[in-house]
């Protein structure tokens, strides 16, 4: 209702109801927003209860693990109460107490899997103490020495006082490639079992020249596809759709079917007398085999990004610059080229994000050499069950990847990705 | 008493409708995970009602921890290498089983006596001797083939490409046999780190020209389609290929490393006592016996042994195919559980960043 | 677009070997897929071209390999062929099982994904919506984390609160990997969407409720099924999180055909391999036909 006793009420606008336009409009807009945003809530929850929470929760995974602290009560309590002095014989008489109850409750194989991480090659120190522990007497450093002197390495205590708080860094420190030194600082582990830089660098440069190829064998297709008349273009269009559509399993049947030494490319190659029956190609099992399979899977995804950017370029930029003197050289370096550079930009990364990530093929035809750090994680998960490690490793994996989809957003936008 | 317990178990199931309760047995796959869907799943159903499901996995004894420790067991009983059944039994990853509920031979002779020395172990009962040796495909060398464990690793001599399982264990010690260490010497000289150094650097030898397999049917396929010439395999998968499918395939026994294959129960199975009746009865000397009529690993009986006859399809002898038979044993090494319970671990890093390098 | 009349040799021989070199690529990716067609009636267990087959001697193919899908794992395959023998397929063949699995967490997948995607869609075409790209980007970001992690993720979380080796389990991962693809396809279908149209029917009188059955959802509903075609697809091909949580009650065709090809690429992967192929023309067809449909509602020239 209009209040006559409001001083400068001619001076706003307002509407029937008296309520300031300004006010009403935020009201209103207000309202607006918050109804889109309730249509967005439902699937932000599921997203978050089956996508984010998992993840968060198995990213939590890297930063602890207690198979040792759990166990091993007595001396967690003496490193608690003496920290970094060498150990005496309170020491020891808490290390028999704890390998006696972890060889009660059969721990000892967790806590020796534990230290095992930091310390390769030490878990059969505690199996093989806990066997024995039943008939430790003191004085327990003596006792505990007589059954294997390495007890008294100092490397060993510092891994264990590392070990005896569950929360620790030391799993990304190991997916570094380093270890537990003799000091108790974190040094380069030995040249022999450094892996994880290597693999993922292997990880980064194969996923390069797939997409490098990608982009070879993509833009001369986007290319013609966007020059040739819809009719045809839509015709040749579905032959990049249709492996597109298929079944990654499927697509990588193919190629091991073709890439055997007993394949149908092989098969090709001597019945041409290129090769030799006895040189057959070796194409499967190794890098080869994962960079063909995968350049042909990832295809589709460089292409259209490519095609939907090239469609929109006129074709009489060309023409204009033709008709002033340039060569089809120059015309396709200067003006061409440059106008397609966020169809690359959108396709490359997305084909590399694709990559880094990629699991199935390399497995089924990487081989040793051809295997990329998914890989290690599926294997830290499943055969080695090191899975605080594995959380470490695909911790570090997907902060890079979400680099790369930061850089994507900030120069293509999401809201340009397409499908088909 | 306990024996009481399982047979009055045995009696309940029978009488409140079998329908409910099941086995789910996790093996290896192929001609193995065949031979005993015949000679224990299908009886066990017959005799019992009891519904039985096969689960295949590369090792079956890696899933173990992962679903004891996620507490989520799908499976009832695991068929499992010996050293593994140790060291997840000291981890107390294993329900533990009580012998008394193993049957005695069919020749009277006491349980605990008629399988073959520590063949029992405190969480599991041995099935089957199985042996990881080489075969080669004799199409591949018709100027005669390798003989000796030797040969295996000269490329020079036997070129081709080899195929390896993809882990360290077996590989070691046949790389040391390989290059002139006796049978006896190998788990000492493993100890030492100069030992596995010698055992790398044989590998090293035929790294490059190596096809490393995972599952036990990928060996004879590999030969099959010609991807190696010569490849270590599980010797059963090999006679099943050479025998049953007819392929070129020649055994080679020398610097063979055979061990237990040992049925166990995972901790917090499911149906843990229709799982530990399901041991009982595939353990007994007619079921192991029956087994080896379909793949060539011996028995883990003693009185099984005389029941072995010939293979399906009844012409095969199956005894110069076993790891056990005398002809095979002249170079063998028996697999040291307790070198591979302790060090399985880390010589497994030591080997997976090897390959990576 | 045809070689103009002002090119001198040296781009006429480009012109022509362009051509080429695009036909070469086109070889390079519809080739693999079409080469397992023939391969896969191969009467012999190899995969390659027998001299045989080449001559096109009818005795050289055969349809064992998909006989071998129905009889695989059956309790009697070599009963006679009636009605309990198509019965015994029907319930133990592990091709069929793994099949019926696929297409019971494909659907409801699907359903999961489409009804939660559209309407996310809905709100994120609006003008009006906040945090727009924010949300947009943690809504796609399933399909942009690597596979590999996520199906870790699943295992502890599905382990912790027992839905490890559920249909449940698997369906909700599978809609949350199909999401993505929903969004991305009906949102662009709904940013084409002419807004004055919901107005105008508001201003002649039509509720919410009544423009959105009217005048959205006619428009959006090709957006809207080829983003479901997405989801179903995605959750058809999807092998690593069944491998993570599955038990061996979900065994889908994909961790089938995993299985098959790791342990022995038999010929029956090349069958199966070969009706997924059919199968996918089969979608592709029908996604095309949205499209135009979409694009003549809309009124853009057709193509």
């Amino acid at each position: 209702m209009a209040s006559p006793d409001i001083p400068n009420q001619n001076d706003v606008l307002r509407t029937v109801d008296g309520i300031p336009l300004k006010t009403a409009l935020a009201t209103a807009s207000r309202r607006a927003r918050i109804r889109a945003f309730l249509l967005v809530v439902p699937l932000l929850v599921f997203i978050l209860l089956t996508f984010a929470v998992p993840i968060g929760q198995m990213l939590s995974r890297s930063f602890t693990d207690d198979k040792f602290s759990a166990n091993m009560v007595e001396l967690g309590k003496w490193f608690d109460a003496n920290g970094k002095a060498a150990p005496d014989e309170a020491a020891y008489a808490a290390l028999a107490a704890d390998l006696k109850t972890s060889a009660e409750d059969r721990s000892a194989g967790n806590v020796g899997t534990r230290i095992n991480y930091e310390l390769p090659g030490t878990r059969s120190l505690f199996t093989s103490a806990a066997r024995k522990a039943r008939n430790l007497e003191p004085p327990f450093k003596e006792a505990i020495l007589a059954l294997d002197p390495q007890w008294a390495r100092a490397d060993l205590w510092a891994a264990m006082r590392s070990a005896s708080a569950p929360a620790t860094l030391n799993f990304y420190q190991a997916a570094l490639d380093r270890q537990i030194g003799a000091d108790g600082e974190f040094e380069a582990a030995p040249e022999n079992t450094q892996i994880y830089v290597k693999l993922f660098i292997r990880t980064f440069v194969m996923s390069i020249v797939i997409t490098g190829l990608c982009l070879l064998l993509g833009f001369p297709i986007a290319h013609l596809l966007a020059i040739l008349p819809l009719r045809h273009a839509s015709l040749l269009m579905i032959l990049v759709l249709l492996p597109f559509w298929t079944s990654l399993l499927v697509r990588t049947t193919s190629w091991m079917v073709l890439l055997q030494t007993q394949g149908v490319i092989n098969d090709l190659l001597v019945w041409l007398h290129i090769v030799s029956d006895g040189g057959r190609l070796e194409m499967m099992y190794n890098q080869t085999g994962t960079i063909i399979a995968m350049t042909h899977i990832l295809l589709p995804f460089m292409i259209l990004p490519l095609y939907s950017v090239m469609k929109t370029i006129p074709p009489s930029y060309a023409r204009a610059a033709r008709s002033l003197g340039a060569t089809s050289w120059t015309t396709f370096r200067r003006i061409y080229l440059p106008q397609t550079i966020s169809g690359i930009g959108a396709g490359g990364i997305l084909c590399f994000i694709l990559a880094v990530g990629y699991y199935i093929t390399p497995a089924l035809v990487g081989g040793a050499d051809g295997t990329l750090i998914s890989n290690q994680i599926a294997f830290h998960m499943q055969k080695s069950l090191n899975w605080s490690l594995a959380a470490a490793l695909a911790g570090m994996l997907l902060v890079a990847v979400l680099i790369l989809y930061w850089a994507y957003d900030r120069i293509i936008g999401i809201d340009n990705m397409k499908l088909g | 008493m306990k024996k009481l317990l399982i047979l009055s178990t045995a009696l309940s199931t029978f009488a409140f409708g079998a329908s409910a309760q099941e086995v789910v047995l996790m093996s290896w796959g192929g001609a193995y995970g065949k031979s005993q869907t015949e000679a224990y799943l299908k009886p066990f159903t017959a005799e019992t009602g009891i519904k039985t499901t096969m689960v295949d996995a590369d090792n079956p004894a890696t899933p173990v921890k992962a679903m004891v420790e996620a507490n989520n067991v799908t499976v009832d009983v695991v068929d499992i290498e010996y050293a593994d059944a140790i060291r997840l039994c000291d981890e107390g990853l294993l329900e533990t089983l009580d012998p008394a509920i193993l049957p005695d031979g069919a020749d009277g002779t006491p349980a605990m006596d008629d399988f073959l020395p520590g063949a029992v172990t405190d969480c599991s009962a041995a099935t089957i001797v199985f042996s990881t040796m080489y075969a080669y495909d004799t199409t591949k060398f018709p100027n005669g083939g390798p003989k000796t464990m030797a040969d295996f690793f000269d490329i020079q001599k036997f070129p081709g490409k080899r195929g390896l399982r993809k882990g360290a264990k077996a590989n070691l010690e046949m790389a040391l046999m390989a290059d002139g260490v006796p049978a006896a010497d190998v788990y000492a000289t493993l100890e030492t780190d100069a030992g596995v150094d010698k055992a790398f650097a044989m590998l090293d030898k035929i790294k490059a020209d190596t096809v490393w397999w995972e599952a036990g049917a990928q060996p004879p396929q590999l030969l099959a389609d010609g991807e190696v010439s010569m490849s270590t395999a599980y010797n059963g998968r090999i006679f099943a290929a050479a025998v049953a499918e007819g392929k070129p395939f020649e055994s080679v026994w020398d610097g063979q490393v055979y061990e237990y294959d040992v049925l166990a129960v995972p901790k917090g199975a499911k149906n843990k006592d229709v799982a530990m009746q399901f041991i009982a009865y595939a353990t007994g000397t007619q079921r192991l016996a029956d087994q080896a009529k379909y793949i060539a690993y011996g028995p883990a009986r003693k009185s099984s042994g005389p029941l072995v006859g010939l293979y399906e399809d009844g012409k095969t002898e199956m005894a110069p195919y076993m790891p056990t038979s005398a002809a095979n044993l002249t170079n063998a090494l028996a697999s040291d559980f307790e070198f591979w319970a302790d060090h399985d671990t880390q010589l497994n890093e030591r080997f997976n960043s090897w390959l990576l390098n | 677009m045809a070689l103009p009349i002002y090119a001198d040799p040296l781009e006429r021989a480009w012109y022509y070997s362009y051509r080429v070199i695009c036909a070469l690529i086109f070889i390079f990716l519809i080739a693999p897929i079409l080469i397992i067609m023939p391969l896969s009636f191969n009467y012999q267990p190899y995969f390659t071209f027998s001299p045989e087959m080449l001559r096109l001697d009818p005795d050289a193919y055969s349809l064992r390999w998909y006989d071998n899908l129905l009889t695989f794992g059956m309790s009697a395959p070599d009963a006679l062929r009636d009605s309990s023998w198509w019965s015994d397929v029907w319930h133990n063949a592990k091709w069929v099982q793994a099949a019926k699995n696929s297409i019971i967490v494909g659907f409801f997948a699907t359903i999961v994904a489409t009804v939660l995607g559209t309407i996310a869609a809905m709100g994120l075409s609006r003008p009006e919506m906040p945090f727009r790209k924010l949300i947009m980007a943690i809504l796609i970001s399933p399909m942009i984390v690597p596979i590999i992690i996520t199906a870790t993720g699943l295992f502890f979380f599905y382990s912790d609160i027992g839905l490890s080796g559920t249909y449940f389990g698997l369906i909700m991962a599978h809609a949350t990997l199909g999401i993505p693809f929903v969004i991305i396809t009906v949102t662009a279908t709904m940013m084409g969407f002419d807004r004055s149209l919901i107005r105008a029917a508001q201003n002649m009188g039509a509720g919410p409720v009544t423009t959105f059955f009217k005048v959205q959802l006619p428009l959006i509903t090709p957006g809207v099924v080829s983003g479901g075609l997405f989801a179903f697809v995605t959750s058809f091909d999807e092998v690593v999180v069944v491998l993570f949580v599955g038990s061996h009650e979900q065994q889908t065709i994909p961790r089938q055909m995993w299985n098959g090809i790791r342990e022995q690429i038999s010929p029956s992967i090349l069958a199966v391999a070969t009706i997924l192929v059919i199968f996918s023309i089969c979608l592709l067809t029908v996604v095309e036909l949205l499209r135009r449909r979409s694009e003549r509602l809309r009124g853009v020239t057709p193509s």
